[in-house]
């Protein structure tokens, strides 16, 4: 089983319609994961990402997860969270009432005739170069997902050799309707 | 006080109220069954692991309260998996209690390894693995209150090796603090109001009452919000003594083998009432032509079942008594007047005349082949001959639904089967269960004779521990229900379906296993035997029944078929629908 079985991941840009961002606080506890990851994949839920890490306190974590409603009814998955004993609060993020954020690492081949073209599309989209070789370029980008997937775009033409993302983390907007976690 | 960690686990049970434990030994459990010896608790020690999972659930279903079983690590736990899922499927409050290996040694491939809390993840309400002695007192009372309350459903503790010969000192358990869990309560006086006014309204209105009634001690409410309303009731499978099944408004029971009059009430209704049931595919048949023209109010207490899989207009997540009881305040006021279902009343009743459930009757049960009795006949005499409230157990299969089809059930938690998982060999196991839980009422089994090969061995539990089940086998030497499939949609292509009706031999297996045991094959010996077992409560009980192979459950809508596409038996195929 992966976790991304039924995604779609193969497919560029990562922000769309039938996305939907899910913030779980869940209790810190041995196989709380597994249990929401078992939950998407015996339902035929499918996530397009998931991060996780813990809260100010110790004894929750948060858990942002992007889901993929062509699979499932949203309220049918957030339900479905719901019945998890240790997931404590479980709301979904709209984009206009979140922020939301995304970390990428990307290396990518630097040879001498396309460089400076290279050099100049990552200072354009505000990545930091965090190590160059004579054959390549390690960048970050953090932010909101949209930039990274055009970063991502306009890095492919000069040949990524590998790619690495977080997924989507967000947290709700100060000024935004609905409950606090 | 300072104890071990075993002796903690059980002084926890016996806090629990616990009256029996259903259980196997071996290496990693062995700690936890030591203080057995000294504890108020009564251990049935069955013949596999199995059973204790299915004594536990019979257990459970007619007492209303947990039912507990324990085995240990490995193979003790994966047996017990199939009761998991069981209890699972049908809402069954269970506590499991696997044994583990020392926790030093988890992630080693251990002797008798095996990951307990993942593979009983999808198949649990939740599971804990013990990882101190001082833990225990807190997540054995958690286990109880989340098999217990809200959706009830199996929880499973395990428990390492270490853990239990740990030493700890003895403490009450904290008050239940689990933040992630809250089942609802009081339904929304909006929604109650807004139902209120779809019942109200409605011309062609069906009750259609799941298990939720019976798991909410909610007979009483039913029985006063059909009193109040006048609106006919279905009773779903795992719904079956939610409702007295004498009451003219009972329609049977909905689904594949339903009653024509229960599955086709629900295809005309323009109203659905669904308390405490899930809209189960066997139910339904074919979802997008499922009772099309009727608005549903949908009331359960997990509010993942609204929607799922038809989308209420009324969704009510709340107990169901509690609903009941807001419904009905909600109604009285309005002064409903009973003809106003007066046209709809008499429909039904015409259908009920028209399709009522038949079989070959052949000359008062005289079957066509020699040597064997129809099933249907069988538990037409099983019902008359035994006391009103009687509980029945039956597998799955064809017996089943004879059952199912032909007896009346009038009280709550007098019938025990295993609905939504469909396991063969839930019956002997479960009968016991449910003997040791109610053991003043008499217990019979309905079996098949496939069924009745898988689990069979725990007689031998019922005679050790004298548990006096008795167990009719409707043996037709066939897996009947795959008998049937293949009949109707494999042109009588029998694949793998026939078991021989002597092999084994019955009688002689179950007086081997300390029962006393009847053959019968002839419909005058029906009635005679069923007494000379009925008289019988000092041991169990075996009566081989054979049965017609020939015979088919009707009426039967085909899977993926629409209800209204239901097959009636072939004496009624010409009738005018």
């Amino acid at each position: 089983m992966s976790l991304l079985a039924n995604s779609t991941g193969a497919e560029a840009g990562s922000v769309r319609p039938r996305h939907h961002m899910v913030a779980l606080v869940v209790e810190n506890k041995a196989g709380v994961l597994a249990r929401i990851a078992g939950l998407f994949s015996r339902r035929g839920f499918n996530i397009f990402s998931l991060a996780v890490a813990p809260t100010e306190d110790p004894r929750f974590s948060r858990v942002s997860i992007v889901v993929d409603v062509e699979s499932a009814p949203l309220q049918q998955i957030l339900d479905q969270l719901d019945k998890l004993v240790n997931v404590v609060h479980i709301s979904e993020l709209h984009p206009d009432a979140a922020h939301e954020a995304e970390l990428l690492l990307i290396t990518v081949s630097a040879p001498e005739p396309t460089r400076a073209a290279l050099e100049a599309a990552i200072a354009q989209h505000g990545a930091r170069v965090l190590e160059a070789t004579e054959r390549a370029v390690t960048a970050l980008l953090a932010g909101d997902p949209a930039a990274l997937d055009s970063f991502e775009e306009a890095m492919r033409p000069h040949g990524i050799v590998e790619l690495q993302r977080t997924g989507r983390i967000a947290l709700r907007k100060l000024g935004a309707a609905g409950d606090a976690p | 006080m300072e104890l071990t960690g075993a002796q903690a686990l059980i002084k926890s049970l016996e806090a629990q109220g616990v009256e029996v434990l259903f259980g196997l030994p071996g290496g990693a459990i062995l700690p936890v069954y030591d203080p057995i010896i000294d504890s108020s608790i009564r251990h049935v020690l069955v013949r596999h692991e199995q059973g204790a999972g299915h004594a536990a659930e019979g257990y459970a279903q007619v007492t209303g309260r947990a039912g507990v079983a324990m085995v240990t690590s490995g193979p003790g736990a994966t047996n017990v998996v199939t009761p998991l899922a069981d209890a699972m499927m049908d809402s069954i409050p269970l506590v499991v209690i696997t044994g583990q290996v020392a926790s030093a040694a988890i992630g080693t491939d251990a002797f008798q390894e095996v990951d307990t809390t993942g593979i009983t993840m999808g198949v649990t309400k939740h599971n804990y693995l013990v990882t101190s002695a001082d833990d225990i007192a807190d997540v054995v009372a958690e286990a109880f209150h989340l098999a217990t309350t809200g959706r009830p459903g199996p929880v499973l503790i395990d428990f390492p090796k270490d853990v239990a010969n740990a030493r700890t000192a003895w403490r009450e358990p904290r008050p239940v603090d689990l933040p992630g869990y809250a089942p609802p309560g009081a339904p929304d006086e909006e929604a109650v109001q807004a139902a209120a006014a779809l019942i109200a309204a409605a011309r062609r209105p069906v009750i259609y009452a799941g298990g939720g009634i019976l798991k909410a001690n909610a007979t009483e409410a039913l029985r006063r919000f059909v009193d109040l309303t006048g609106i006919p009731v279905v009773t779903t499978l795992m719904g079956r003594g939610a409702f007295p099944e004498s009451d003219p408004r009972w329609l049977g029971m909905p689904g594949m083998h339903g009653s024509y009059t229960a599955v086709t009430a629900m295809q005309q209704a323009d109203l659905l009432v669904a308390l405490g049931t899930r809209f189960d595919d066997r139910v339904t048949g074919r979802v997008d032509a499922f009772a099309p023209r009727a608005k549903v109010i949908h009331v359960d207490i997990d509010r993942a079942e609204l929607g799922k899989v038809r989308r209420p207009d009324v969704p009510i997540a709340a107990d169901c008594c509690a609903a009941i009881d807001a419904l009905c305040e909600a109604l009285g006021p309005l002064g409903l007047a009973a003809e106003r279902l007066g046209e709809w009343i008499a429909t039904l009743a015409a259908w009920r005349e028209r399709f009522p459930l038949t079989y070959d009757r052949s000359d008062s049960g005289q079957p066509a082949v020699p040597g064997t009795v129809k099933p249907q006949f069988v538990l037409e005499e099983l019902r008359r001959l035994t006391p009103p409230e009687t509980v029945l157990v039956s597998g799955v299969g064809q017996h089943q639904m004879w059952a199912a089809q032909f007896w009346r059930f009038e009280e709550p938690r007098s019938w025990v089967n295993s609905g939504g998982l469909g396991t063969m060999g839930f019956a002997v196991p479960a009968a016991l269960g449910a003997k040791v839980g109610r053991p003043d009422k008499m217990v019979w089994a309905v079996d098949g004779d496939g069924c009745f090969q898988m689990t069979a061995q725990e007689l031998v539990t019922a005679t050790a521990e004298r548990i006096p089940v008795k167990v009719a086998i409707l043996n037709n030497a066939y897996l009947g229900m795959v008998r049937q499939w293949q009949h109707m949609f494999y042109e009588e292509r029998y694949s793998e379906v026939y078991l021989s009706p002597d092999l084994p031999d019955y009688v002689r297996w179950a007086e081997a296993m300390g029962c006393v045991a009847f053959r019968v094959s002839a419909p005058e010996e029906v009635e005679p035997t069923i007494e000379k077992a009925n008289e019988i409560d000092d041991r169990p009980v075996v009566v081989d029944f054979r049965i017609d192979s020939m015979e088919q459950v009707y009426p039967m809508v085909p899977a993926g078929a629409s209800n209204d596409d239901i097959v009636v038996h072939p004496s009624q195929a010409g009738l005018p629908r």
